[in-house]
């Protein structure tokens, strides 16, 4: 099956000779959620810029469901919906109307672009809006009017770099479900994010890119697989001065006072419970110290700089 | 993209052009008209009678295909210029970028635009200018196709400075310093045969000379320069610029990293 994005030994230099990319690549499966995660400066940006023919590349192959950037660029490009970290509208326009120059650009005749326009403003909340000029909307009402305009012409791969940055938790809840839903009806997505939580709860493949290379592309599964401790934080209904010793489990007393334990992957908390049950006390709430992926994201970028400083060394 | 789905977008970025002038109307259209309707007051009127007769027409008659031009040249490069720089400034230019819209339809939009507002302003001009002066035009065809011609030139001019400019400052240089002195000595208010001669042949390297000579030959049918000539470098000018401006957009100047 044609992968919805695939990208071969992609480099990317700068004027001033900065190296943002060194020959990544990596793919996307038809119908994936994939997250491209890394810190800011790592690349995310350049590659979907790429992509999005917004950057033009210094070296390598980028192909969009089979059509080749080179040779296809606008077979390619109509495949593509891009959801950009910067707010990049005319902010004078008003929002029916930039919605409906977007369909104009892919040639989607007037009548059939107010039809979108009007499906799209409604399903993200914009309805309301659509004669106002786009300055006038909130941060998170900016956030949707991009991803509205980028689905205007219904394209087979939806890019978004950071499409919940500033936006509340419960706005972030509901793009996460309308996300989530366009994913389900067979639109590929791929998602830069700085939300952890975010590419953990809703992408199934991964890549992490740092520095300019991949350091790993996996599935979101089989990443997770590879973490061998989690801290959980209990909360005690008593005061505890020390840490209690339990058998097999690693315990301390956090600054707030509340019980941590670390769980390895051959344990389980039935385990942990059996152990808490002799001392009498109430648990009264328990949660993950971290999230899962942050602990994975920041031990593989720890490693990946210490490689790089015993390389220099060397 | 098909024929079809091209036109669509070519007809989008133009009524896109067309709505953005339309709704700043008071930045775009009244003013050329004021400024306008004070050259007609003041050299057509309170000077003008005084200066007689200028190439066998009354002084006032004389200057109104000149200020019309004038006024084309000005407004259809204002328009790109601005706009297109706008799109640069707030990112909006992405979403064309990302669009399958082909280069060339983006740069013939934006020009049509430009060329929309020029004629929108010429035609107030004229207008106005009926309120001083009868209008009697002696060749519609040329009039018609050098007023058009020279639109699309001057849009073009302001495409590749909006390519080229990173500030607001840059977008005005152009304007000030090269085509409002190259306007004025360009046969706007005077013929070049009032002129000694050196500056005569000085003259004849001003292209909006042709251009506003051209037009005057259109309505008056008198020309200080060959109608031939003129026709022939506009369109050679065209040509060169469309080329260049193409070749600035494949190429990503300005507009991508």
């Amino acid at each position: 099956m044609t992968k919805a994005l695939e990208i071969s030994k992609l480099c990317k230099t700068y004027g001033g000779g900065f190296q943002a990319l060194k020959s990544i690549s990596f793919s996307v499966d038809q119908g994936d959620f994939f997250a491209l995660l890394g810190p800011n400066g790592a690349g995310k940006s350049t590659t979907l810029g790429i992509v999005s023919s917004l950057v033009n590349k210094s070296s390598g192959k980028v192909n969009v469901f089979g059509y080749d950037l080179d040779s296809d660029l606008v077979k390619a490009k109509t495949c593509l919906g891009v959801v950009p970290q910067e707010f990049n509208f005319n902010q004078f326009e008003k929002v029916g109307d930039i919605l409906i120059t977007q369909a104009g650009y892919y040639g989607i005749p007037a009548s059939q672009a107010q039809v979108n326009a009007d499906f799209y403003l409604k399903k993200l909340g914009l309805w309301d809006k659509r004669d106002i000029p786009s300055r006038m909307l909130s941060g998170g009402m900016k956030r949707r009017l991009m991803i509205a305009r980028a689905l205007v012409h219904n394209p087979k791969l939806l890019i978004l770099d950071e499409p919940t940055a500033g936006v509340d938790i419960e706005l972030r809840r509901s793009m996460w479900a309308f996300l989530q839903e366009l994913n389900e009806q067979g639109t590929t997505i791929i998602l830069t994010t700085h939300y952890l939580e975010e590419a953990e709860s809703l992408c199934r493949n991964i890549a992490i890119i740092d520095q300019g290379e991949i350091l790993e592309n996996t599935s979101m599964k089989s990443l997770l697989k590879t973490l061998n401790v989690e801290t959980f934080i209990l909360e005690i209904d008593k005061t505890l001065s020390d840490a209690p010793v339990l058998a097999g489990f690693d315990t301390r007393i956090n600054s707030d006072g509340a019980l941590e334990v670390d769980v390895r992957k051959d344990q389980n908390m039935s385990q942990l419970f059996e152990c808490l049950a002799p001392f009498d006390w109430v648990v009264t709430s328990i949660r993950s110290k971290s999230n899962r992926l942050e602990e994975l994201f920041l031990g593989l970028l720890r490693k990946d700089k210490t490689d790089n400083e015993q390389g220099n060394a060397a | 993209m098909t024929a079809r789905k091209v036109w669509i977008a070519f007809t989008t970025i133009v009524m896109k052009e067309i709505r953005r002038f339309m709704r700043i109307w008071v930045q775009t259209l009244l003013p050329p008209a004021i400024m306008m309707a004070l050259y007609f007051v003041i050299f057509g009127n309170l000077i003008g009678s005084r200066i007689g007769e200028m190439g066998g027409f009354d002084y006032m008659e004389f200057i109104v295909p000149g200020l019309i031009m004038m006024s084309v040249i000005t407004n259809s490069y204002a328009n790109v210029v601005s706009s297109f720089f706008g799109m640069k400034f707030q990112g909006s230019i992405e979403e064309i970028l990302v669009s399958p819209v082909p280069n060339w339809v983006v740069l013939s939009g934006y020009v049509m635009g430009g060329v929309g507002r020029g004629l929108a302003v010429g035609f107030i001009v004229t207008l106005l200018s009926l309120g001083f002066t009868d209008l009697h035009i002696e060749h519609i065809g040329v009039t018609a196709s050098v007023i058009f011609l020279t639109a699309v030139l001057f849009s073009l001019g302001g495409f590749i400075n909006a390519i080229y400019a990173t500030k607001f400052d840059d977008i005005s240089i152009v304007p000030t310093f090269i085509l409002t002195p190259l306007t004025y000595l360009g046969g706007v208010f005077y013929s070049i045969t009032l002129l000694p001669e050196f500056w005569q042949v000085v003259s004849k390297f001003n292209p909006i000379l042709y251009m506003v000579n051209t037009f005057r030959y259109g309505i008056l049918g008198v020309s200080d320069v060959s109608v031939v000539f003129a026709y022939s470098m506009i369109i050679g000018f065209i040509v060169l610029l469309f080329s260049f401006s193409l070749h600035l957009l494949n190429k990503g100047q300005g507009i991508r990293a």
